[in-house]
Formats: C-alpha cells, structure tokens, sequence
C-alpha cells in the first residue's frame, strides 16, 4: 500500500530520521507527540512545533516476537520495544544485537531499518 | 434510568468451522436467542451488531442489513466495530436506546468468522486494531503488544509466567462442561509453561485462540416484558465505556487500563452497586496478562495483585469472586465481534441458573461484563443484575 503514495507526516519523519535530524511535535505546554497530528492529544493546542528528539532513547519494555504478521515473516526472531525518547515514547525493533541480549533500561539510539521480508522501512533502536 | 430485560440468548458453539459464512453463523445464534426469549421477530425494531474485521474475512462490508436478514428481522440495523469491543459497543448502543424510550426491543448480535484467514491472515487482521503507522508498521502484532504490557507488569509490579499460566488452566479448567467451548480440555500449568512462544514472555496458551462464532441477545423495555408477561428475570442496570490514545506506547502507564477503570466507574455508578457487590465476572482474557490487568482496573484486585488471583484462587469456580466461568476468551473462544455478547449471554445463563457452571454461584445477584478493544484504547463494561 505505502509502496507508491508516501503517508505524509509520517514518512517525512522517517525521512528525517534517516538524515539524523528526527523530531517530536511540542505543544506549547511541553507535550510531545508523534506526527501527523495538527492537535495535541493531551491539551488540545493547535500550535505543535518541532523539536529535536533527544539522541538516545531509553527501552521501558519489550518482547521477543517468535509468530510476526506475514509482512514480518522472514525477520522473526525479533526484539520489539518501546523507548522513552524525553516527551514522546516510540515503538521500534531493537536491532544490531542478539534478540536474547535486549534489556530494560538499555540506552538505543534511533534508526530506520528494512523489514527483511518486504524491504518497507523499519523504526529501529540501536543499543550503543 | 430504567433496566434493560434480557428476554434471550443465543450462541453458536465457538471453534474453527472456516466454511461456515457469517451469515450462517448470526443465523443461528438469532434463532437460539428468539427461541429463548419468546419475542415475535416482529417485534424487533432494530438491530445493534458487532463486527470487526468482516472485510477482510470475507470480503464484506455493510453488514447490518445482511445479518438482519439473516436473523429474519426486518428492520433498521448497524454495524458497530471498536476491534475486539465491537459486540460490548453494540451492546451499549441498545442499552442506550432502550433506556431513552426510542426502542422497546431490540436484537444485539455480533459474528466474527477468522479461522479461513490461517493464522498470518488473523494475525494481520487482528494488528489492524493497533495504530498502523507507528505500531503495525514496527512489527507489533497483537500478542506483542500484551506481550510489551506483560513485560512492564512484571518490571513494575513483579509477578512471574507461572502466575499467568495459572489463569489460562483455571479458563480452561471452567470451559470443560461448556458445550460452546472451544476447548473442553484440561491444561496444566506445565503445559503453559512448556508451550512455544509467541511473543515473550506470552507463549501459545496465554493466547485465545482464534475462533469462528456469533452471539446474539434480545432486548427489551421493562414495559414491553411487564405488559407480554415476559419470563425475563435478568436485567443489564449499568453500561460504562472508556477510551484511550490509541497506541500502547502513548499510555501513560504500560501495564494498566484506564480505559477500563473509565467504563467501570461508569457502570457501577449507573447500576448503584460497588466493585464489591459483583458476585461473578467475565473479563476480556484475550491474553492472560490481561485477565490480570482487567481485574484491577476494575476494582476486583488491588493494582499489582490481579496477577495471582487466579494462582491463589480468589478467581476459580470455588473462590470469592469466580472469573470467565465460560472459559473466557482464553477457552470459550475469541470470534472478536461476538465476544461482548457472548459475555452478555454467558452471564444471563448462568444468573438464570441455566449454565453448566451456575452451580458455582448458586446465590449470585450480581454480574459484570468487560469486553476490550485494542490494547484497550476501547472498554466497553455493562452490570448485570437477576431478580431472585
Ligand atoms: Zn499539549
């Protein structure tokens, strides 16, 4: 489906993920949040900024995927993980490290990585 | 506000019948529910039905009118989905209009045929209930998520895969004489144990299976039961429903369910009763962590301790408070529409006394319902009560 039409927002993060530039949206009462979005879900602002995300993130939970959906069907094993990026949490694959080494409380940084089954763009977290 | 009779319900038996349409399925169900509630079909002004992922099953949108017809109803009928909610969010809508005095009776219905997608294809139509762009898109699927909820319970509240693997062999333990059951079959906790993983630490046997069935309840006025003289002894006094931001990751808690604490404020404000009154409950066990996650936000357990309710219990056939005496999603079976329904009639029968397992609550009054959306982004709660 994403293969042809770019989902704005989206997409444009990713891009600037890519180019070491990644983002969250901030609210002027300091909520953060993840694009596209014209209004902030916490306090109903209209005027969201970008702010640069911080450069390391942190895993507050994760799970060693062993049945994915199909689109994921040659990258099982996985590690998926939520991060704490300083206002906004992300959900990405931790990669770069055996699926049995990933920690809470371990330090990532952020990268788009390729499903290995479709080729489609991945948020990854690198542990450094 | 006025009760809301439960004249009838129906089931069909939940499990892997991937030939059988949805049609065919609702149809059923509608003809137990009828049968049971000795309501013209006549009478039915409008159908409320559940649905979530009838697209991609069978390549069939608009299905409110086709399962009217199904059911021999002829009138006004729509389609609710708030994913794995989809039947507890019907059900709400026809409590509603029953107790605004705009319908007298009403069929509730919900289907779900998944068994013919395989497991990828359920796996993918099930993740459709997470946000694709920043979850689906990740690689999270539907055990993962409770899976990432699991992991954050056990970091911050403690808690091991033994007391979860409890509550899947208690559910199965509470299926065996339920004839509607997916699974009439004894596990062990080893057997949970020992099963292959899904999505750490959540293996095969923490997971309901995927199920084909429907359910179907009907509904009436208070009015409309008094003046048929309708033989309708258990009436739905409380509805409540709770939201949340759509992905997991933007919760503020990772292994709670405000959502679910929203809906069941609600409902036990709008029955009168307290958490404490309930005397049986059917939660949303799609996964076990969230049989434990549920209690809580319920008031059943305290934060942190629903996790070995069931290993200590306080939730089986003989405990205080016995839970998912169906079987629960876990071995009743999980046919996503149909659940908040099926819930609905499970609990009527056996405030009826008509179950197999009502023997284990031979004095219950008291009765609550919580159907799951998402990794709870939707909780829809209703109480149900019975006139002894
Ligand atoms: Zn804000």
């Amino acid at each position: 489906m994403s293969d042809e039409v770019r989902d704005a927002g989206y997409d444009d993060w990713l891009d600037a993920v890519e180019e070491g530039e990644a983002y969250y949206l901030e609210s002027p009462e300091g909520h953060g949040s993840l694009p596209p979005r014209r209004v902030c879900p916490d306090c109903g602002s209209t005027d969201l900024e970008e702010a640069p995300l911080p450069e390391t993130g942190e895993i507050e939970t994760f799970s060693i995927t062993y049945v994915p959906t199909p689109d994921f069907g040659e990258d099982a094993p996985y590690a998926i993980a939520i991060a704490e990026f300083g206002p906004v949490r992300i959900t990405g694959q931790v990669v770069g490290v055996d699926v049995e080494d990933v920690e809470n409380g371990q330090t990532v940084e952020l990268e788009v990585v390729a499903s290995e089954t479709t080729g489609e763009r991945v948020v990854g977290f690198r542990p450094r | 506000m006025s009760d809301v009779r439960v004249a009838g319900v129906g089931l069909t038996a939940f499990g892997a019948t991937p030939e059988r349409t949805g049609r065919d399925l609702f149809g059923e169900a509608s003809i137990e529910a009828f049968e049971d509630a000795g309501v013209p079909r006549a009478d039915v002004e409008a159908l409320f039905y559940g649905n979530f992922m009838g697209e991609l099953a069978e390549h069939q949108g608009h299905q409110g009118p086709l399962m009217a017809e199904a059911a021999g109803v002829r009138a006004p009928a729509t389609r609710y989905e708030a994913a794995c909610a989809s039947g507890g969010a019907a059900v709400r809508e026809a409590v509603t209009r029953i107790r605004n005095g705009e319908n007298d009776v009403v069929l509730v219905g919900g289907t779900e045929r998944m068994t013919n997608l395989g497991t990828g294809g359920a796996t993918e139509a099930l993740a459709l209930a997470a946000d694709d762009l920043w979850e689906v898109r990740a690689g999270m699927t539907f055990p993962g998520a409770y899976a990432l909820m699991a992991q954050a319970y056990f970091e911050e509240y403690g808690g091991e895969r033994e007391d979860l693997a409890h509550i899947a062999v208690k559910n199965h333990e509470h299926a065996l004489p339920n004839e509607k059951a997916q699974y009439q079959q004894e596990i062990e906790v080893t057997d949970v144990l020992e099963a292959p993983q899904v999505s750490t630490p959540l293996g095969l046997y923490d997971s309901c299976p995927i199920s084909d069935g429907a359910a179907a309840v009907v509904l009436t006025s208070e009015a409309y039961a008094e003046e048929t003289g309708l033989e309708a002894p258990v009436s739905i006094t409380g509805s409540g429903q709770g939201g949340d931001r759509m992905a997991l990751h933007d919760r503020e808690y990772l292994a709670r369910s405000p959502a679910a604490r929203e809906a069941g404020e609600e409902a036990y404000e709008d029955a009168g009763i307290s958490a404490s009154d309930i005397d049986v409950a059917e939660v949303h066990d799609c996964f076990t962590i969230a049989e434990a996650i549920a209690l809580e936000a319920l008031d059943l357990e305290p934060v942190g301790e629903g996790i070995t309710a069931a290993r200590a219990g306080r939730t089986t056939a003989d405990g205080d408070l016995p839970v998912n005496l169906s079987g629960g999603l876990k071995a009743k079976g999980h046919p996503v529409g149909a659940t908040g329904v099926a819930q609905i009639a499970e609990l009527t029968s056996i405030l009826r006394g008509d179950h197999p397992n009502s023997e284990h609550v031979e004095d219950a009054t008291a009765a609550l319902a919580h159907n799951a959306g998402g990794t709870v982004a939707s909780a829809l709660v209703h109480i149900l009560e019975v006139e002894r």
